[in-house]
């Protein structure tokens, strides 16, 4: 049913321009951020979508273990910073969502890209004025997806799906003093696509105190 | 509870049965009083100074008797003293006394086991409507005081009020209040403004016979009236339903409220006849649940195959492989389903299976199966692709697959915990072994070895649903629980009565 929806959506709405124009998204203007009152990390950069096909363990495993560019597990992208994938080239747009989650299929649509079959990179850094240890990353993406803290792979979730807050969680963790870079990549199928992340506290709650910034361009 | 005749039947008390369809070891007992911990250690008193002593609530051995031997006593702490009611005939029934003794240890091995005599606290004379046997003893959380029920068939059930300071009738001339009639084996509780007169029905001491039932009446007063759920009075016979028969034993009687902590109760009772050991009398220990403001006898859990599904989330316990619809997958397209059939289309035969898949049914189109039943999945099915050694644990939507099928059986020579066994937890026709790691995260081990991180105690919350807590977590002092903390992971954290995060249904497959 949602392939069929996807459709829909693509031949009856105009595509927005590509002066990055989305309805939920805002260019970033601030040094830094903090989370949200619900602890949602609303700052990352993305890169323009990658062409990617399927949803299962072994499959989404593999689509993001497959290396697309240089240093595709260790960079911290600048707003603008461009990879070549195949022979495509790809733009690393840094941005903040207006809502506790980061809405892919706005994105794509505002760069005229697709939205269906295809893989998102998603970075943000997080700073902490002090370690911060026992805490847990919680995501919900639509659709599969798979996250890294400080290169260590934490969370896979699988099939299609969507956004539910909390739905992958991490074991406990350190977030160490200073900067700490989260990644993530989204696998769409079709249709709708975006994520939400944040950080829960030993007690499960929300964690604030820490502040979210990019590399400047 | 009693009459005389049964008094020198369970002095000779039985053959010690081993077959443990409700607690392990020695469990022989009539009239059973609310349990109490001394020292580590629980302790129930019954009819004719039987005793049975228990480490953890499920293995229980014969105790010492007190100094005084009688009918269906109860026991309370306060301040550092067990206080011990017990009756006694003074001649043919109705005519009794109930007396009281008390000691500063239940333990015979401890220099302050001694008991001392208290006294008559309550009488009947063998021609006032009442028979004073059977006491239960109600501490009043809600301002300290301190009551004391008690009464037979012949009559009425009473209350009085007793000094917590001494354990005495606190004002021996006021006349006691009548609660209920036709009942025994009386006692009160208090839970959310309301307080509970439990009191058994029906005949005892009948072995398989014996209609024995545990029925309830609440009260916004301790003093009463205790209606039932129809709003009948317990003074007028009335009496909800709380624990009857079923299963393999037979014959209700003499609840008693065990506070296991952070919200979670049960209850001891006895059973007149446990069929599986030769119809004996014998202690049971059961979960509490409320509903609708009335307690209700939960039961342990069975050993079976369940789903392990979180009240939280919906989600199920599986562990993490990649699963395999049931009956194989369907690809939509040319080779399987690819939509629905146009309208005044010909259903299209059977095809053959598309690739990988099952084959398709007679009508074609993406709903419409494979035009035969599909079985159940099974490990032998799929557990070819699942990796060797240890596995992770997540938790995803229901789909029925292997993976997600637990057995829950009975872990051999592993003890348990106040009524029910420690289990072990494995995938459904594997040695697959549900664990706790030592970053009190979950883990599937290749099979189980007995490791107290592979030992479940799984306790029946108010509400019917299911607290799951390993025996030990490596590198843990503190006791953990199964938390749903995401929809697709579960992890272990210290229990909150108040989370659902903490709270399991386990389903049937």
């Amino acid at each position: 049913m949602k392939q069929i929806l996807q459709v829909m959506l693509f031949a009856g709405t105009a595509l927005f321009s590509a002066d990055f124009s989305a309805p939920t998204l805002t260019s970033v203007t601030t040094k830094e951020k903090a989370p949200d009152p619900a602890g949602f990390i609303q700052r990352w950069i993305v890169l323009e979508p990658i062409p990617a096909n399927g949803l299962t363990d072994a499959a989404v495993q593999a689509i993001v273990k497959k290396e697309y560019f240089p240093n595709q597990f260790t960079v911290v992208p600048r707003d603008g910073d461009k990879v070549k994938v195949g022979e495509t080239e790809l733009t690393w747009r840094a941005m903040d969502t207006k809502l506790y989650n980061l809405n892919l299929f706005h994105y794509a649509r505002a760069v005229n890209k697709p939205t269906s079959n295809v893989l998102f990179w998603a970075v943000t850094v997080v700073n902490c004025p002090r370690d911060m240890p026992g805490v847990r990353l919680a995501i919900g993406s639509n659709s599969a997806s798979v996250w890294w803290v400080n290169g260590q792979e934490l969370i896979g979730i699988y099939r299609d799906r969507q956004t539910v807050i909390d739905d992958g969680v991490s074991k406990r963790i350190t977030l160490k003093k200073g900067p700490n870079v989260i990644r993530a990549a989204i696998v769409n199928g079709g249709g709708a696509t975006d994520f939400c992340a944040r950080f829960l506290d030993p007690d499960d709650k929300p964690l604030k105190g820490f502040t979210i910034s990019l590399v400047d361009r | 509870m009693i009459r005389a005749i049964i008094f020198t039947l369970l002095v000779v008390a039985v053959a010690v049965f081993t077959i443990a369809a409700n607690l392990d070891g020695v469990v022989n007992i009539h009239d059973p009083s609310t349990l109490v911990m001394c020292n580590g250690k629980y302790y129930t008193y019954g009819t004719g100074g039987s005793v049975l002593v228990s480490d953890d609530g499920w293995t229980w051995r014969r105790g010492v008797s007190p100094p005084r031997r009688g009918l269906a006593p109860d026991v309370i702490k306060l301040g550092d003293r067990y206080y011990l009611y017990v009756a006694r005939n003074v001649g043919a029934q109705p005519k009794a006394e109930i007396n009281m003794l008390w000691t500063k240890s239940l333990d015979p091995e401890s220099p302050d086991y001694k008991w001392e005599e208290g006294g008559v606290v309550a009488g009947s004379d063998g021609i006032e409507d009442c028979n004073a046997i059977d006491p239960g003893l109600f501490l009043d959380p809600n301002d300290g005081r301190l009551w004391l029920v008690y009464g037979s068939y012949f009559g009425y059930i009473r209350l009085v009020e007793l000094d917590p300071k001494t354990g005495l009738r606190k004002n021996p001339n006021e006349k006691p209040r009548d609660l209920a009639i036709n009942c025994e084996a009386s006692i009160l509780i208090f839970r959310d403004g309301w307080y509970y007169l439990l009191a058994t029905h029906g005949s005892c001491c009948r072995g398989a016979d014996s209609g024995y039932n545990i029925r309830v009446g609440r009260s916004k007063k301790v003093t009463g009236p205790y209606l039932d759920h129809e709003g009948i009075d317990m003074i007028l016979g009335g009496g909800k339903l709380f624990q009857g028969s079923g299963g393999r034993v037979v014959g209700a009687g003499h609840f008693g409220l065990i506070d296991v902590g952070q919200g979670v109760q049960k209850f001891s009772m006895h059973w007149e006849a446990d069929l599986d050991r030769g119809g004996a009398s014998v202690l049971d220990i059961r979960p509490l649940q409320w509903r609708d403001g009335w307690p209700v006898a939960g039961e342990n859990l069975k050993e079976g195959v369940y789903e392990i599904e979180s009240v939280r989330t919906g989600t199920a316990l599986e562990m993490a492989v990649e699963g395999m619809p049931v009956g194989g997958r369907r690809m939509r397209g040319p080779g399987g389903p690819g939509g629905p059939p146009a309208a005044g289309a010909k259903p299209p035969a059977g095809g053959p299976p598309g690739e990988g898949g099952p084959p398709r049914g007679p009508g074609g189109g993406m709903f419409a199966g494979t035009g035969s039943p599909i079985p159940a999945q099974d490990a032998a099915q799929v557990s070819k692709n699942w990796p060797e050694g240890k596995v992770g644990v997540r938790m995803d939507n229901y789909f029925l697959q292997a993976q997600q099928k637990w057995s829950i059986t009975r872990a051999p020579n592993a003890g348990g915990f106040m009524g029910s066994p420690y289990f072990k937890i494995t995938i459904a026709g594997t040695d697959r072994t549900l664990a706790a790691t030592e970053e009190a995260e979950l883990v599937v081990l290749p099979s189980f070895t007995g490791g107290a991180e592979q030992l479940w105690r799984i306790d029946q919350l108010a509400d019917g649903s299911w607290r799951i807590m390993p025996k030990a977590v490596p590198n843990s002092k503190e006791p953990l629980a199964l938390s749903a903390v995401g929809s697709s992971f579960a992890t272990l954290s210290k229990f909150d009565p108040a989370s659902e995060k903490f709270r399991w249904l386990l389903k049937t497959p």
